[in-house]
């Protein structure tokens, strides 16, 4: 329970009063040390979109997540990074409930979207997933064809009440994915044909159809080469003008170059939060320094 | 030092490799003869099945100059005149010296029985041809049949064959004056079953059939698909569905006849359902196949891979929406694919219904599933048991009829599967 007081400490003011929250450098005898498992940092911020309190999530008896509490805030990208099997799908997944869907997995805490736990039994996870979208690991278009497959969500959400009105969306949703101008003449032809770099395009541009608040994004651009990456990460920095985006990534420059805040998870535990410029050049805690400086990865 | 290792090191691979090339050889062969052999088998059987049956899609006929003598038609109801006194007396036209009565008996017996079905069916469409005189081609009795045919050699003693010297004599004077030819057989292709092999055809079988298809296909389809969906997308994975999965394994394994004593039991004994009907051959049929199109369905259902799955859930489709949307219709080239390979099984299938009855001699075409019928593979049966030479021919052409149905509806799930594959 200790920990809980000290995690629910909330703004700028420092989580672990012996760690100097100025802009000069950590020494290395006042970092964090090794055994510590408390998050060190800033988890939280003052205009939250998203808050997660306590969270513990097991696959069975496998304790999976251990008590994580961060703030996602308005219009910004947080970057999850970490070892791989830390949990940071894991963690993600529990931000629209994906983890549902699995068989055997159990999620205990508090998350709230908008002041609104979604783990309440009266949240449904229709509309809660049309809230936070996903984009995943894989590009995954539907075998159907790129109209279909942007269209699909409005669809069955009822967003669209017209032909003309379904086209738009698809047509500004397409744009926003930075995407239209390479498939606006073939809209016909089945998403499963273009390159994985629009496919994984097509899949944030099927994310956002929806209007979603939250766009929770796996790994994205994991199965892409360095200049569909790119695109990708440029689409990222513009798309946060408008929505609030988590992504998890292995790549610790691209976290760099798309994110304002990072989390560094580590076997289940987050182990730091703080702005991705901080994080990466003075890092509090030593896991995340050796993570950082690629001495354990 | 370093170059020398090098050098033993690809020797002793390029050792190694003249084996394994070598096994890879022996191995391509094995199976190469396999499918050989097993070409071989095939066209033997059809080689053998297509040489026996090939003759009975012609049916010899006869021309008789036909009298619709007003005399004959002198009765309250035109389906009971004496139609075969018409066809008598046109034979003892062609042949007037034939006066003895037995020899008058052999000389009609040239004829089918079934000439006068003909006529009356002629007659009765069109009383108008009532006392006029016409010249129709009959179907020539079995026997004649199968000495145009080649089957009776005029070699053999006269005692040893079925048709006497004078027959013979009659028969070769028919055929010099171009009354007597071999046509192609229309009565194998629309008459039921009968006694006489010139009169017997598959149009009942084949009804019955597709009657006992459409009730199996209606039910297992259905219910094959949604007992798959559900065990695979929303059952609870516990000892129950464990339990429940082993016993839908068993039920592929059981021996067919088994659920023909249980239609026998259930369906007939207890919900006393008629006998010999497609309804009760297609609920047994059902009960046979739902494991194959169960265990079809499901192995398409896991192969949707699961990306797919959570795009749609991730978008924010229901469950029902993930599934309907997006899982059946990328599961359904499969399921179908195993819905026609277990119709083709059923179709195939004689041991069940033969418990339900469905091997009785029934000569009408049925017109419902609740007429008596029977299929084709049990036809083959009952022709196969059958004493007269000319339903050896009618056998095997019933086969090939059959294969034909089973070829075609194999062809198509391949059609299937080719048209509707997905690469993901
Ligand atoms: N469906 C699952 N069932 C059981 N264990 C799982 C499952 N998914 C993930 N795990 C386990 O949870 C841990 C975290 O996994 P994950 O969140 O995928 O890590 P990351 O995305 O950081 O690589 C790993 O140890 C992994 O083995
Ligand atoms: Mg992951």
């Amino acid at each position: 329970m200790e920990s809980m007081s000290a995690v629910l400490t909330t703004g700028e003011t420092p989580f672990l009063g012996a760690y100097s929250m100025t802009q000069e450098k950590v020494r290395q005898e006042d970092k964090a040390p090794r055994e510590n498992r408390m998050t060190v940092g800033v988890p939280f911020v003052d205009d939250a979109r998203m808050t997660c309190r306590g969270v513990n999530v097991y696959y069975g008896e496998k304790h999976a997540i251990n008590n994580v509490s961060i703030d996602v805030g308005r219009n910004e990208v947080l970057a999850m990074i970490g070892p791989s099997g830390c949990g940071k799908s894991t963690f993600l997944r529990c931000l629209n409930r994906m983890n549902d869907t699995v068989e055997g997995c159990r999620v205990e805490g508090d998350i709230q979207l908008d002041e609104l736990n979604i783990y309440d039994k009266s949240v449904d996870v229709v509309p809660l997933r049309a809230q936070v979208g996903m984009v995943f690991q894989k590009p995954n278009p539907f075998p159907k064809s790129i109209y279909d497959n942007v269209a699909y969500g409005p669809k069955i959400h009822g967003l669209a009440s017209s032909r003309a009105e379904l086209d738009e969306v698809v047509e500004s949703s397409l744009k926003k994915a930075g995407l239209w101008s390479e498939v606006s003449d073939r809209l016909d032809q089945p998403g499963t044909g273009l390159s994985g770099g629009q496919q994984q395009r097509l899949c944030i541009a099927r994310a956002i159809a929806v209007r979603p608040e939250v766009i929770l994004m796996d790994e994205p651009c994991s199965a892409l080469d360095p200049i569909a990456t790119a695109t990708v990460e440029d689409l990222i920095s513009e798309l946060q003008e408008q929505y609030t985006i988590v992504i998890v990534t292995h790549n610790m420059q691209q976290a760099a170059r798309v994110s304002q805040r990072t989390a560094y998870f580590h076997l289940g535990d987050l182990i730091e939060v703080g702005s991705t410029d901080r994080i990466f050049t003075n890092p509090r805690h030593r896991l995340t320094e050796d993570y950082i400086t690629g001495r354990f990865g | 030092m370093q170059a020398e290792k090098r050098e033993t090191t690809m020797d002793r691979v390029s050792k190694g490799l003249a084996r394994r090339y070598r096994r890879e050889r022996w191995f391509r062969l094995f199976g190469l003869s396999a499918i050989v052999t097993s070409v071989c088998f095939i066209a033997l059987l059809f080689v053998s099945i297509g040489a026996n049956g090939w003759s009975a899609f012609q049916q010899t006929e006869v021309l008789l100059d036909i009298h619709f003598d007003k005399e004959q038609f002198d009765v309250d109801n035109l389906s009971t005149a004496n139609y075969g006194a018409l066809v008598k007396n046109s034979m003892q036209a062609l042949f007037p010296d034939v006066t003895g009565r037995s020899d008058k008996r052999e000389l009609n017996k040239l004829v089918s029985s079934g000439a006068s079905y003909v006529l009356q069916k002629m007659v009765i469409k069109d009383t108008g041809i009532i006392g006029s005189t016409k010249k129709i081609w009959l179907p020539a009795d079995d026997e004649v049949d199968m000495f145009l045919k080649g089957y009776i050699s005029r070699d053999v003693a006269e005692s040893a064959r079925r048709l006497n010297d004078k027959q013979i004599g009659w028969i070769d004077q028919l055929v010099a004056e171009g009354r007597l030819e071999k046509k192609f057989n229309t009565i194998f292709f629309t008459a039921g079953d009968s006694r006489e092999p010139e009169l017997a055809g598959i149009r009942g079988a084949v009804a019955g059939s597709l009657f006992t298809l459409a009730v199996t296909l209606l039910l297992s389809f259905p219910i094959g698909v949604a007992t798959a969906v559900y065990l695979e997308e929303f059952a609870p994975r516990n000892r129950w569905t464990d339990l429940v999965e082993v016993n839908i394994n068993n039920l592929a394994a059981v021996p067919s006849i088994v659920f023909g004593l249980l239609g026998l039991a259930v369906f007939l004994n207890v919900f006393g359902m008629p006998r010999s009907a497609p309804l009760v051959g297609g609920l047994v049929l059902t009960l046979m196949t739902l494991p194959t199109i169960i265990i079809a369905s499901r192995a398409s259902l896991k192969s949707v891979p699961p990306s797919i799955r959570e795009a749609a859930l991730g978008v924010g489709a229901s469950k029902m929406q993930a599934i309907t949307h997006h899982i059946l219709p990328l599961a359904m080239p499969g399921m179908m694919t195993g819905t026609i390979i277990g119709m083709a099984q059923a179709l195939g299938e004689t041991a069940p219904l033969l418990m339900i009855g469905m091997v009785a001699f029934i000569v009408d075409v049925p017109h419902g599933v609740t007429d008596p019928a029977t299929v084709l593979p049990v036809q083959i049966y009952l022709w196969a048991d059958s004493p007269e030479r000319a339903f050896v021919e009618r056998t095997s052409a019933a086969i090939m009829v059959l294969l034909g149905f089973l070829i075609s509806m194999n062809a198509i799930a391949v059609f299937l599967r080719r048209k509707f594959e997905r690469r993901w």
